[in-house]
């Protein structure tokens, strides 16, 4: 009994770092922009659903094997994200901060209707890369997929940061955050860099999208769960922290399969799945009052 | 040969105009100080060189038109360090550095970091702490050694003297006086300051309502007592 509890713990757990490494990059996604451009980009769960439309159709009716596909996924997402900055977002970006939520609004809906003109509503099979094997590793089940999905998430997770870190234009961005009027001062093009962002996030939210379809199944509201999710992994974490969006996301996967295998073993024994979101929200909520700058957030200090 | 010639320079904001026919000469490797009252239109005219504020007229920088917004003064080689210490607080002493060389095409910027500590030893040992820990005083100097980082051939300096005490108002125009007579570096200083600004300085205009009331050398403005007392305040 104790031995099943402990190996039933286990994948949980793993299986919450799985999710959780979904919710990581799309939250990473949602930092990115909210640091560069200061709003929250509503339309990034459907902006992830698009691009796993993509490495869909480039499989299905292009004939590209997996990987192929991804990488031209990608490609073709980190375009389109600048695409969207460049058309829509650049040209209110003056303006105040209501108009460009309105704006995210407005892709979140657009999108969404293009994905179904051109999809169809119904769901569809994006297959995973790592297979639907289970192994057996020491009396823990765990599914290829949800390992392969945890090693590309934390290899998302260090490219990005190798590039923040350690190159010229990853410091240009990081500047741009910081103090936009001030980067333009010393020569950075702040508008390609806050395009740039855009492009990075939407690339975030490919792989992420590429990475739930396969469990949930492909069709045009699959990420808003996950979007909510990611809020929530953001607001934990702190809103403007990288850091803080790859552990607020893997914290709440864990969280709320913890709560689903307590409820398993008498604890909690009202929790359901369909409790999963609203604790999502809880979780907003309580961060928010109690410490809205999450836990890697530093408090904003402004000079007087 | 004048380095930055502004002719008959205007500049607003929205609908407010802040400067009318500014019209100023700065030769290569002179320290020229700018001077006058609040809103007299100091700072928006630092702001009408670099493109930070639409203008009228025309700035050249050797013989060259300015044009476009201050990433494109930057790469002409002018480097402005604005009002209130422009430093990058959430990075580091070393990261705001290397964005300091980030127009530059060429040369080592590990060497060029070497250099500027020399001018800022406690560089050396702070590279890693973030600039919004520093003192007042050290953010300006950061400020300063990050604007020498792109090997300007303008440096513009706006109130450097804001908000820190008298010591280190004048250990900075020690270091700035330093830099131009060992480096040939020119300097293009706006001070509420007259008394120190004058003492760095070869040359000063005297800005009144946006435009320029006076000009002369340093040294005689400094020395006629009618025009301390009436435009300079001391």
């Amino acid at each position: 009994m104790i031995v099943a509890a402990f190996s039933d713990f286990m994948q949980q757990v793993v299986s919450g770092l799985a999710s959780g490494g979904i919710y990581a990059l799309l939250a990473l996604a949602l930092v990115i922009i909210h640091r560069s451009t200061g709003v929250i980009n509503f339309a990034q769960g459907e902006m992830a659903t698009f691009s796993a439309y993509i490495a869909w159709t480039l499989t299905v009716n292009h004939g590209l094997s997996y990987w192929p596909a991804f990488v031209a996924c990608l490609a073709i997402s980190f375009g389109g994200g600048v695409g969207i900055h460049r058309v829509v977002i650049r040209p209110v970006e003056r303006g105040s901060v209501l108009r460009i939520v309105i704006v995210t609004i407005g892709l979140l809906v657009g999108i969404n209707g293009f994905v179904i003109w051109e999809w169809g509503g119904e769901p569809q099979q994006l297959r995973s890369p790592f297979g639907t094997e289970t192994y057996d590793v020491g009396g823990v089940i765990v599914a290829a997929h949800d390992i392969g999905t945890i090693a590309v998430a934390l290899g998302i997770v260090l490219l990005l940061w190798l590039l923040f870190r350690f190159t010229k234009v990853g410091l240009a961005l990081r500047a741009v955050a910081v103090n936009p009027d001030e980067a333009r001062l010393v020569g950075v093009r702040v508008t390609w860099m806050l395009a740039l962002g855009w492009g990075l996030a939407a690339t975030l939210g490919a792989v992420a999208g590429m990475l739930t379809a396969p469990t949930v199944g492909l069709d045009p509201q699959m990420m808003q769960a996950v979007l909510i999710y990611a809020f929530a992994a953001a607001v934990l974490g702190g809103i403007d922290s990288p850091i803080g969006a790859v552990v607020g996301g893997l914290l709440l996967g864990v969280l709320l399969n913890m709560l689903s295998y307590l409820s398993q073993y008498g604890a909690f024994d009202w929790f359901t799945e369909e409790l999963r979101l609203p604790a999502a929200l809880l979780i907003i909520l309580v961060v928010l009052l109690v410490k809205p700058t999450g836990i890697f957030g530093r408090p904003e200090v402004k000079r007087v | 040969m004048a380095l930055l010639e502004l002719d008959r320079v205007g500049a607003r904001y929205g609908p407010v105009h802040a400067l009318h026919d500014v019209s100023l000469t700065v030769r290569e490797g002179e320290v020229v100080a700018v001077l006058g009252a609040n809103g007299a239109g100091k700072t928006t005219t630092l702001r009408a060189i670099s493109g930070t504020v639409s203008r009228s007229g025309t700035i050249e920088l050797e013989g060259k038109a300015v044009k476009g917004g201050p990433e494109v003064a930057a790469k002409a080689g002018i480097a402005h360090v604005p009002e209130g210490r422009g430093t990058f607080v959430d990075l580091t002493v070393i990261e705001n550095l290397k964005l300091g060389a980030y127009t530059r095409r060429h040369g080592s910027v590990k060497a060029d970091i070497a250099r500027i500590a020399e001018y800022f030893p406690w560089i050396a040992e702070r590279g890693g702490q973030r600039a919004g820990t520093l003192s007042g005083g050290e953010q300006q100097m950061l400020a300063l050694g990050r604007a020498l980082m792109s090997r300007p051939r303008l440096l513009l300096l706006d109130e450097p003297s804001l908000g820190l005490a008298p010591m280190v108002v004048r250990e900075f125009f020690r270091i700035v006086r330093e830099l131009n007579e060992k480096e040939g570096l020119t300097v293009l200083v706006v001070e509420q300051d007259a008394k120190i600004a004058l003492k760095a300085s070869a040359r000063a205009y005297v800005l009144e309502v946006g435009r320029v009331a006076l000009t002369g050398a340093s040294d005689e403005l400094r020395s006629d007592e009618s025009i301390r007392k009436s435009y300079l305040g001391y």
